[in-house]
């Protein structure tokens, strides 16, 4: 890969994860628990596409193929989305989906943060617009597991069970391989390994204050660097990407 | 939380928003949240998310203590006739900006 070509792959990879996540907190709407949640899945959601339509636009721009950001969103296959096999899960109940958010909202908070220093002086701004909403994002969610996890009998057992589900998905975020080996060189990207100790420090403090028990690190699955997703993916690509395909080119 | 749905729903709050250039907080409804640290949030999320606010309190509407409509008559009425009491007489030049 030359180095358009491997910024370009690790754009979709960040692009990709608020993509997807923005779409799978859309599924939310009409569906809340209760009206105030409502907007806030949704003014969530609706950052993580904002993030999401400035970073594959950029991506677009960088592979010089033509491509703008609709066209990456509506017109890939399941096997070139770069998301997290974690982001693609689906929402479950509000205890999964906010499980779900708080793990990655840490996450993303630490990258943002560091790609504030990126050298691409694009990708630096995008990170330091973002991160405001990454912030609200985590405080939003650690707050709910913190509420579920030390609320009711009921409660506690759903998020705990909602930790444990997704917990084998986690080690694939802090992985490194030659495209982010290649970024970390050149000064544009982190390195997300050494994320982990700091991810941790997150993690605990939020377990420890929700009374939820730290899942041991038993399983995990990876492969969405190489296109390998879980059967999920497909489904939520066939609703987000239907009209764009069924009428291409549409205006509304 | 309690059995009955009624005490088992989320407590109420009252939400106090103070817009960019005003000079006070004015209520601007209320909703539900489980705790006041939420009901910051949700109040961010439902009545600030079109940039009305730089700053917001939360009230738990229990807490406010309010005037019953029974106490109109002796509470109001009897300013009614006191014109004295209000200062329209004076010209406030537009120097003084906000009284």
């Amino acid at each position: 890969m030359n180095d358009n070509e491997i910024l370009f792959e690790y754009l979709l990879r960040l692009g990709d994860n608020c993509a997807i996540l923005g779409q799978r907190l859309a599924e939310w709407c009409g569906k809340a628990p209760v009206l105030e949640e409502e907007l806030a899945l949704m003014n969530v959601g609706l950052d993580l596409v904002g993030q999401a339509r400035l970073l594959l636009d950029y991506a677009g721009k960088v592979e010089g193929a033509g491509r703008d950001e609709d066209q990456l969103a509506f017109f890939r296959d399941t096997q070139e989305w770069r998301n997290f096999l974690l982001i693609e899960q689906p929402n479950g109940d509000f205890a999964k989906t906010m499980a779900r958010q708080m793990i990655f909202d840490c996450f993303q908070y630490l990258q943002f943060e560091a790609l504030t220093a990126s050298k691409d002086k694009t990708l630096s701004e995008i990170a330091a617009k973002s991160l405001k909403e990454i912030t609200y994002h985590r405080r939003h969610s650690s707050n709910w597991v913190i509420r579920l996890g030390d609320g009711t009998d009921e409660s506690h057992a759903k998020m705990q069970a909602a930790i444990d589900e997704l917990w084998g998905f986690i080690p694939e975020m802090f992985d490194m391989d030659a495209v982010e080996d290649a970024m970390v060189a050149a000064g544009i990207g982190t390195d997300v390994s050494v994320l982990r100790a700091r991810w941790d420090d997150m993690i605990n403090s939020i377990l420890t204050e929700a009374t939820l028990q730290r899942p041991e690190d038993t399983w995990s699955v990876r492969g969405s660097r190489e296109g390998k997703h879980s059967e999920h993916l497909g489904f939520l690509l066939a609703e987000m990407q239907f009209l764009p395909r069924a009428y291409p080119d549409a205006k509304w | 939380m309690p059995e009955n749905s009624t005490e088992s729903e989320l407590p109420l709050y009252e939400v106090f928003i103070r817009s960019k250039n005003g000079l006070h907080h004015k209520h601007a409804g209320s909703l539900h949240a489980p705790d006041a640290e939420m009901a910051l949030t949700n109040a961010r999320d439902v009545y600030t998310r079109r940039s009305e606010g730089v700053s917001i309190w939360v009230v738990k509407a229990t807490d406010v203590v309010a005037s019953s409509p029974e106490d109109k008559g002796n509470f109001y009425e009897p300013n009614d006739d006191k014109l004295y009491r209000h200062p329209t007489f004076y010209n406030i030049p537009d120097e003084v900006g906000h009284m």
